[in-house]
């Protein structure tokens, strides 16, 4: 994996800085969108530390992803009331992030396609806990309170009107948070072993890595940083049901991870948006949404082997 | 000569083959103990029982009298097995040098600093640069690993096993395919690497094994035909009836 250089990441934080300003120039709708889009970011950037970073493919991504989700309905019942968005961020993140270590440790005994295999079963399990039993709400889903921007007393009571410009702040907050944490977490020794395991496992635990912890660890990781961005979709959309658990969802993260690029960590972000913009472009052209997004992405995939972080580097 | 590195009465069967019985053997600091024998004979099944690959199915294996028998290869190769692989086997998109810091980082490195920059952590960058010095590469330490031509690869797997800081090394036909030069240089820096390791060589250069080699072991169909001094063995009539016997 290529981290990208100061300048590159100076212009990252331009184009943020762009997004960020967006209330003074776009309408809600298109806050709306944008929030979307930076979730799917979180989301398949999680998955691009497994991917990209260990060679880990796994389906069982967006279990965590909507475990992260429900944490926000689970912890409002728990408590009675909405707590504080501080109180639902750090349920999701402990719940997504214990259940992908309990996931991991059993998976990661297999390789290759049995461990793609085990993360399938294992994601699945999760999507009819919720599926099936009355705990969130059932197969129909559950609309739910957001909970409360602020701790104790500093609490910001934010309108309906000014609701989307937050989220949008806070979605943007936490991508850019997550994505420089991730930045420098790959640039330490346990990055770089990470990198060597996906270029070569069996070496590395030869040359006396613990391969099957470093993993774990990693795996654990992308968990909570999937319930992490679940937890913001949850927040964004005031709405989860258990498709936000399914497999297919895992899927469509990585074909964003693929459309941006395996090779960089920015990569999957721009895959994101990519994603994002064609399922709205298609969805107002036809209705045969998913055929248009398929052609569009092998097309890409096709000619960019390196995804769309390859295009300025060839 | 420190006893390091003690197998006794190994034995590893795939399925009807017999690829390894009951061989026994000692390493010591300071020696370069050659194993020859024909294609299939078992030589590179021991070397994976000794570093952990394959879990014998009888036998045990002693790192200074401390019983390592089935402990996988990443524990024994922090407690000082390095080994090499008959098949390439590098991080092959890395760069040289990002190689063996690699190969240095597990043992040098504790597990609670695995959080710190890898370019402020010193010790395994020196490790590396004093193994890729040692073998002579240092000077394509920024090339891409899979740009090396094979006699330089084949001296990476060398390098990666040094960077271990181990103090056993198995060496598993480091010389295949190289050509006269190389061959000549390598075995002068496996005389080196005996000084201060305990050095298990597999070879099938005779002459190179008895230019280089202390002792010997000959093994043919997963046992121990004949063992001992590299003249002894040259002139063994047993021997050279095996290999004839399977025209090498
Ligand atoms: N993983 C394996 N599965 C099944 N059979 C194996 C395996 N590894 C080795 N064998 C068999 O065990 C026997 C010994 O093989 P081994 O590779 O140890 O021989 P070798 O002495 O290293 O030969 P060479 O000189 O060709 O490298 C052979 O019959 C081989 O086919
Ligand atoms: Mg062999």
């Amino acid at each position: 994996m290529v981290l990208a250089s100061l300048r590159l990441n100076l212009f990252f934080l331009m184009l943020a800085g762009l997004l960020a300003a967006a209330p003074l120039y776009a309408q809600p709708y298109y806050l709306e969108l944008a929030s979307t889009a930076l979730v799917a970011a979180m989301f398949a950037l999680s998955l691009q530390l497994l991917v990209g970073g260990a060679g880990l493919v796994s389906l069982a991504h967006a279990a965590f992803f909507g475990l992260g989700a429900y944490a926000v309905p689970l912890m409002t019942r728990f408590l009675g009331a909405p707590p504080s968005i501080l109180v639902t961020l750090t349920a999701a993140g402990m719940l997504a992030g214990g259940a992908a270590l309990g996931v991991g440790a059993l998976a990661l005994r297999t390789r290759g396609f049995f461990f793609l295999m085990s993360t399938l079963a294992f994601g699945q399990l999760f999507y009819f806990v919720f599926h099936d039993s009355p705990l969130g709400g059932g197969s129909d889903g559950l609309f739910i309170q957001r909970p409360v921007f602020g701790v104790g007393s500093l609490v910001f009571q934010v309108s309906r009107a000014d609701r989307p410009a937050v989220l949008l702040a806070l979605n943007l907050g936490l991508l850019a948070l997550m994505y420089a944490g991730l930045h420098a977490l790959m640039r330490t020794l346990f990055g770089r072993a990470l990198l060597g395991i996906k270029a070569n496992e069996h070496r590395m635990a030869a040359t006396g890595h613990d391969v099957r912890a470093l993993k774990l660890a990693a795996f654990a990781l992308a968990g909570l940083l999937a319930g992490v961005a679940g937890h913001m979709a949850a927040v964004t959309d005031a709405f989860v049901n258990p498709d936000l658990l399914g497999w297919h969802r895992s899927a469509s993260a990585l074909l964003m991870v693929l459309l941006g690029g395996i090779g960089t960590l920015y990569g999957p972000i721009l895959g994101a948006f990519a994603f994002t913009a064609l399922a709205e472009a298609s969805q107002s052209i036809t209705e045969r949404q998913g055929l248009v997004e398929g052609v569009v992405v092998l097309a890409v995939v096709l000619a960019l082997p390196r995804g769309l972080a390859g295009l300025g580097r060839r | 000569m420190t006893l390091v590195l003690e197998a006794v009465r190994l034995s590893r069967r795939f399925g009807g083959v017999r690829a390894v019985s009951d061989v026994s053997l000692a390493l010591h600091r300071g020696t370069l103990h050659a194993v020859i024998g024909p294609n299939g004979a078992g030589k590179s099944t021991l070397v994976n029982l000794l570093s952990g690959e394959l879990a014998p199915d009888a036998g045990s294996i002693l790192v200074d009298g401390i019983d390592v028998t089935g402990w996988a290869n990443w524990r024994l190769a922090r407690a000082g097995i390095g080994r090499s692989f008959q098949r390439t086997n590098v991080m092959a998109g890395m760069t040289v040098l990002e190689n063996v810091r690699l190969a240095a980082q597990a043992v040098l490195v504790p597990g609670r600093r695995l959080l710190r920059p890898a370019a402020r952590e010193a010790a395994p960058l020196r490790a590396a640069r004093a193994a890729l010095l040692r073998v002579g590469l240092e000077e394509v330490a920024d090339l891409v690993a899979a740009t090396l031509s094979h006699g330089q690869q084949r001296l990476l797997e060398i390098a990666l096993a040094l960077a271990v800081q181990p103090r056993v090394l198995l060496l598993d036909e480091p010389l295949a395919g190289m050509g006269a030069e190389e061959s000549e240089r390598l075995a002068a820096l496996l005389r080196d690497l005996a000084r201060d390791h305990a050095v298990l060589l597999i070879e099938h250069d005779m002459d190179v094994v008895f230019s280089v080699a202390d002792s010997v072991t000959v093994m043919v169909d997963g046992r121990v035909l004949e063992r001992g001094a590299p003249d002894w063995i040259r002139d063994s009539v047993a021997v050279r009836d095996a290999y004839l016997g399977h025209d090498v």
